[in-house]
């Protein structure tokens, strides 16, 4: 079984990375030491976003992270695009690739979004499938990631947590565990999110995200929590976070910063706090 | 025109083309090498398209009334005749498609 | 956590995200023992703005004609007719020409399905492949005869759009406060230097020459189709161009 502990990306701030930090990062990247990019918005033929990613995969351990393979998808995984991913870590070398356990395609229909699925023998077996297929085309094992939830399906039978476990024991694969997710579901299911970190089998644990989130309401005025990535990182997910650094140990943490991407001294700020985060665990 | 005539036309194109190019790419040569990330004489990166995402959105769909809409913007400038053989020539593009499909 | 209670098939899901008067699936619930309600429409406004904030990114020549709210009345029935078919959003909304063809509130704007076009050709120029221009001395070094028949290689990210609006001054209208177009047909070229595609309008004769080249013809045959579909061709602009916009990235000499 894959060891986790020893990831390919070192235990240290990351952020997700954005052409207009292209210039901030050569000049002065402190405390970034690793990069993670979107698989699918470098698979064109050249260009810019090759010539960048080129270049900046020579300073920096990179990331590949998938948001359009569709795991969850009740149908089969799209060959081609299996291809490209192939074809994309075969030129980058990256340490790491990660996707979603989630769907985003329908009969070919791409929908750009993270669409969630109930946890159930069926899907567990659908899901295991798939990521066994992706880590024999990729030659490498992968990360999965834990969704933000915003409802839940009546038809589950088992916990998250159970499924992910549960999904990682039967491929091998390793798990990205998205602090900022844990909570917004949390907090949208009316669950513990402690309790949650405390059932989640940490040491396959490769790396960990961090983003902010929108606050919002449901039908019932109860707290509805939206995973924008539009604003630091909030106070309850770094103190979570802590709760999660005490038990595994450092990991390689990213900031994700998706939607109104601040200049580059605002993300710095927010993986500089990230690194505090990891000086600060107990020994 | 004789082939003779004709090589020493095309010739001549291309003399007084590359002459004209010699003395206008030299200055933005060594500029290009290092050019990833500002995109160049100040227009943005426009061209790149849209990214993908793994993010949400707290922002409501709204969809407006398209007839409600029209000649908003710098469209209302624009004031074109019916073409001049009385015919919109529609779909008489002709890309060339090279190695990018560009499916949707 | 309730086994056998009614399982949501992706479908049905799926149904239910484009359709805003759609019923929520009834399988979906809020965590607290009630139904999903508007949980659902977290999902449904990330597809919907998602889309529509990619239709405004992928035509930007649109939005600055339209503007903005106008574009996405646009996108509103266009991402649900025509949602991706590939994960790649940078190649979004190559169905949006045809559908602007059909689109009744626009209908007037007969333009608009060509600056669609010219939108989507930048976009797949910015990301075409890289080529090395031909070094320019290795054409000025040969003698008349064998410029004749050579046969250019013409840049991945090159792109030829022959319309019949006058469409590079609408564009340079929607990003250079250009002045009104004039009435007539405009042939562009649009050429990646380096890393920015460019915009260039072809004088008469240019696109027939430039279909000529794609098709592998030599030069003096290019020249000819130029000739015959406009009397004297100023080939040195042509050329010029080609050369400007790194078009051309090699050549094939006749033995």
């Amino acid at each position: 079984m894959l060891d986790q502990t020893r990831s390919p990306l070192p235990p240290l701030p990351g952020v997700g990375f954005k052409p207009q930090h292209y210039l901030d990062l050569l000049d002065d990247s402190a405390p970034v030491a690793w990069l993670e990019i979107h698989a699918e918005n470098y698979m064109g033929a050249g260009g810019r976003p090759i010539a960048m990613l080129r270049h900046l995969a020579e300073r920096f351990p990179i990331s590949v992270h998938g948001v359009g393979l569709s795991i969850g998808g009740d149908g089969p995984l799209d060959p081609a695009h299996l291809a490209r991913l192939r074809a994309l870590c075969d030129w980058l070398h990256p340490a790491s690739f990660s996707e979603h356990l989630a769907w985003s395609t329908h009969e070919s229909a791409f929908f750009n979004d993270l669409l969630p699925l109930p946890y159930t023998a069926a899907t567990l077996t659908r899901v295991s499938n798939h990521i066994d297929q992706v880590q024999e085309v990729l030659g490498r094992p992968m990360l999965l990631e834990n969704p933000s939830s915003y409802l839940a399906f009546k038809e589950s039978e088992m916990a998250e947590t159970e499924f992910l476990a549960e999904v990682s024991r039967r491929t091998g694969c390793g798990l990205l565990l998205d602090v900022n997710n844990v909570f917004v579901s949390a907090v949208n299911l009316g669950l513990d999110p402690r309790a949650y970190v405390e059932a989640f089998p940490l040491e396959k644990v490769g790396e960990i995200h961090l983003g902010g989130h929108d606050e919002d309401a449901d039908d019932a005025g109860r707290p509805l929590l939206i995973d924008s990535h539009g604003r630091q990182v909030a106070d309850p997910v770094w103190s979570l976070l802590d709760h999660v650094l005490a038990r595994s140990g450092p990991r390689p943490l990213l900031i994700e910063w998706d939607t109104d991407v601040p200049d580059w001294p605002v993300l710095a700020a927010e993986a500089s706090r990230a690194a505090s985060a990891l000086e600060r665990i107990p020994a | 025109m004789s082939t003779i005539l004709k090589s020493a036309a095309i010739a001549g194109a291309f003399a007084t083309a590359l002459a004209a190019h010699a003395t206008s790419a030299s200055a933005d040569e060594m500029a290009q090498e290092k050019c990833f990330g500002v995109s160049l004489a100040g227009e943005n990166d426009c061209a790149a398209g849209p990214g993908t995402t793994c993010a949400g959105t707290s922002k409501v769909d709204y969809q407006g009334n398209a007839w409600a809409l029209v000649d908003a913007g710098k469209c209302a400038m624009i004031e074109l005749p019916a073409m001049a053989d009385g015919t919109a020539r529609m779909g008489s593009l002709e890309p060339l498609e090279r190695d990018l499909p560009m499916d949707s | 956590m309730s086994s056998g209670a009614s399982p949501v098939a992706q479908a049905t899901f799926r149904e239910a995200l484009l359709r805003p008067d759609a019923a929520v699936p009834e399988g979906l619930g809020d965590g607290h023992g009630g139904p999903a309600g508007r949980r659902f429409a977290v999902y449904r406004n990330n597809v919907a703005v998602g889309l529509t904030d990619a239709v405004l990114e992928g035509f930007p020549t649109l939005r600055a004609l339209l503007g903005e709210e106008a574009l996405r009345a646009i996108a509103a029935p266009f991402l649900r007719a025509h949602p991706p078919s590939s994960p790649l959003m940078f190649r979004y909304g190559a169905a949006l020409p045809a559908f602007l063809d059909d689109f009744a509130p626009l209908a007037h704007l007969e333009y608009l399905p060509d600056v669609a076009r010219l939108d989507l050709a930048l976009r797949a120029a910015y990301h075409a492949a890289d080529a090395t221009p031909l070094d320019p001395a290795r054409l000025s070094e040969l003698p008349p005869e064998a410029l004749a028949g050579a046969r250019l290689t013409l840049a991945p990210a090159l792109r030829l759009l022959r319309s019949p609006w006058p469409l590079y001054q609408i564009w340079q209208l929607a990003h250079h406060d250009g002045p009104p177009p004039q009435a007539r047909a405009e042939d562009l070229l649009i050429a990646r230097p380096a890393f920015d595609p460019q915009v260039y309008l072809l004088p008469p004769g240019g696109a027939v020459f430039l279909q000529a080249l794609a098709r592998g013809a030599p030069t003096a045959e290019a020249a000819d189709a130029a000739s015959a579909e406009t009397p004297a061709p100023d080939l040195p602009a042509i050329l010029g161009l080609l050369l400007q916009g790194g078009a051309l990235t090699d050549m094939e000499l006749p033995r």
